[in-house]
């Protein structure tokens, strides 16, 4: 067994890894400390400023509302890699609920369990977000976040049973159980460590998953409502602006690329340290 | 195998029936009124509420709706669009074959150019062409296709004018033009769609041959074909590749979801007339039967899709039916 501090440590060696930790940890502080040293994206200094192409000031540019461009992107960090990492932790939480209850119990539960996974499974998460959010005239945050959370957990659980039904035959295991341990203590004592690693992976590449569907949910104006910014609204709102003002677009896009690869590319390392085989 | 594709097929048919009721629940328990939208648009009586209420038969109980909705899917009867006031399998029916030219393009191009780096980066593993073959995919794979449809219709298409940007033909061509002019026109407008969608997705598949070929490789039947002295090219194609393409054809079945939700967004950006760009329509005008429908067709094309795949696995690899 290899314990997360391990993982972590083999994945920081990789050097794309360690690309990718760095560039994920650069846009986490901008998202945090950004929105106070940049001007608020909401308030309108200069109503004359509008659609100024990248220059001194705006390094960014403006947008059509006289928006600074770098202001709302690091604003949109913000609200982007926060829905993300909550609704991941949301959803990995229900999976590897999910998953140790089929996978360790077994019988009518687990193969009730995984038909409903197989049949939601069917369904592009995508379609059931769009099902669900169409009906919301505005979704609030907080129910974008639980939406998208309660409708990822179903590859998870898989994943966990699976590991759950590996871990479950291993000796350690068996003499645990022989000797009388627990269900509670079985659970948190061995399967669930033993499982973390795979988790880990799965959770950071959901987050860089979660980025994108969050973005094109906007960009349908089912996610995040204006005037708050995400990426995928401000990609929406440049739409119309393209040929005038194509920063207004390239800038937020360019910001989702970055975030999502460097979650992707810490993410690759992880899954390289718990399973070498993969490297 | 007679058995095995029985059982194989009873499942696929219990995780669609499963799937639709999914579908008919999370359309029911959400919050919100289907109806609210129209009141939104314009005054409204009670009273034209109940009885567009009564036309929908949302005043009836859920147990019933979902009976008559169930008995309608049995004969092909989807309900009508709010939005087109046309019965939602006809208009399926209409955008599906632009939908199946768009992916059918981005499969190919992904399960022949995706396979050949694929391959070639196994072959040279660790490598710089390795190593800048797995950035540049994953770069791909962590780009919004809706951004990369935008950015591309608008510097091939508006700025440098080689390529049309919007719709799958030329309105302006006339009618009497011969087929050839036709199918090229539409292959015009076909090249910026699918190059969206093929460059966000084929990280996916050079990974899954590049994982599968250096399985294959370490086999001690390529280190015998490498001592007998055969030419690399043909230990490569001949040999270790005809076997890492097994694990490959599973990813057919994984395929179809992320095609499927892909073509939405970039068919509204380039308006191709598909069933991507109707789902974002019905979306935008709170279109529920529409939607509902498009997503049935959705879960059943992903269900089909797993199944043959597990068909033609088990054709080619006899240990999956035996044991």
């Amino acid at each position: 067994m290899t314990s997360i501090l391990e993982i972590l440590r083999s994945a920081w060696r990789n050097p794309r890894g360690r690309t990718g930790a760095l560039l994920l940890l650069i846009v986490a502080v901008a998202a945090l400390v950004g929105p106070w040293l940049l001007p608020d994206p909401l308030a309108q200094p200069d109503i004359l400023a509008g659609g100024l192409p990248p220059g001194v000031g705006h390094p960014f540019g403006t947008d059509q509302l006289s928006r600074d461009v770098l202001a709302r992107v690091v604003n949109g960090a913000r609200i982007s890699l926060g829905v993300s990492v909550l609704a991941v932790a949301l959803s990995v939480t229900l999976g590897a609920a999910v998953g140790i209850v089929a996978g360790y119990w077994g019988g009518a539960i687990d193969a009730a369990l995984m038909r409903l996974v197989d049949g939601a499974l069917a369904i592009p998460r995508l379609f059931i977000l769009l099902l669900v959010l169409a009906v919301w005239e505005r979704v609030p945050v907080l129910a974008l976040i639980l939406i998208i959370g309660v409708t990822g957990w179903f590859a998870t659980s898989r994943l966990v049973r699976g590991e759950v039904l590996r871990i479950r035959e291993e000796g350690y295991v068996q003499a645990a159980e022989a000797l009388g341990a627990r269900r509670r203590r079985i659970i948190f004592r061995h399967l669930l460590p033993n499982a973390l690693g795979p988790l880990l992976v799965a959770a950071t590449l959901g987050v860089g998953d979660v980025i994108l569907l969050e973005a094109g949910l906007s960009f349908l104006g089912l996610g995040i409502q204006p005037p708050t910014p995400s990426w995928g609204g401000m990609i929406l709102d440049s739409r119309e602006v393209m040929v005038s003002a194509p920063w207004t677009g390239i800038f937020p896009g360019l910001a989702i690329v970055v975030t999502v690869l460097s979650a992707n590319l810490f993410g690759d390392a992880l899954r390289d340290a718990v399973d070498p085989r993969s490297a | 195998m007679g058995g095995w594709l029985l059982r194989r097929a009873l499942q696929a048919v219990v995780t669609l029936a499963i799937a639709t009721a999914l579908l008919f629940v999370l359309m029911r328990a959400a919050p919100g009124d289907p109806l609210f939208r129209l009141s939104a648009d314009r005054p409204i009586s009670q009273k034209e509420i109940e009885v567009l209420r009564a036309r929908y038969g949302l005043d009836q109980p859920v147990g019933r709706q979902l009976a008559a909705f169930l008995g309608g899917l049995v004969h092909g009867d989807l309900g009508v669009s709010i939005e087109y006031g046309r019965p939602v399998t006809a208009l399926l029916a209409e955008r599906l074959p632009a939908t199946l030219l768009l992916g059918g393009s981005v499969l190919l191009l992904n399960f022949t150019v995706g396979l050949w780096l694929g391959v070639r980066q196994a072959v040279r593993r660790g490598a710089r062409e390795d190593r800048w073959l797995t950035t540049l995919s994953l770069t791909g794979y962590a780009m919004p296709s809706f951004w990369l449809g935008l950015m591309l219709a608008w510097l091939v298409g508006v700025e440098w004018r080689l390529l049309p940007a919007a719709g799958m033909q030329d309105p302006l061509l006339s009618s009497d033009a011969g087929w050839l002019t036709r199918a090229g026109d539409v292959l015009r407008h076909l090249v910026l769609p699918v190059l969206t969608l093929s460059v966000v997705s084929i990280a996916a598949t050079m990974r899954y041959q590049r994982a599968a070929m250096l399985e294959v490789l370490h086999l001690p039947y390529i280190v015998t074909a490498r001592a007998k002295g055969l030419p690399e090219r043909l230990v490569t194609w001949r040999h270790a590749w005809r076997n890492a393409l097994f694990p490959v054809i599973t990813l057919f079945g994984l395929w179809l979801p992320i095609l499927v939700s892909g073509s939405v967004f970039v068919e509204a950006v380039f308006a191709w007339p598909g069933l991507g760009s109707l789902a974002a329509g019905a979306v935008g005008g709170r279109d529920y039967p529409l939607l509902m429908g498009a997503s049935l067709l959705v879960a059943a094309l992903v269900v089909a899709g797993g199944f043959l795949t597990d068909v033609a696995y088990a054709l080619l690899d006899p240990r999956v039916r035996i044991g």
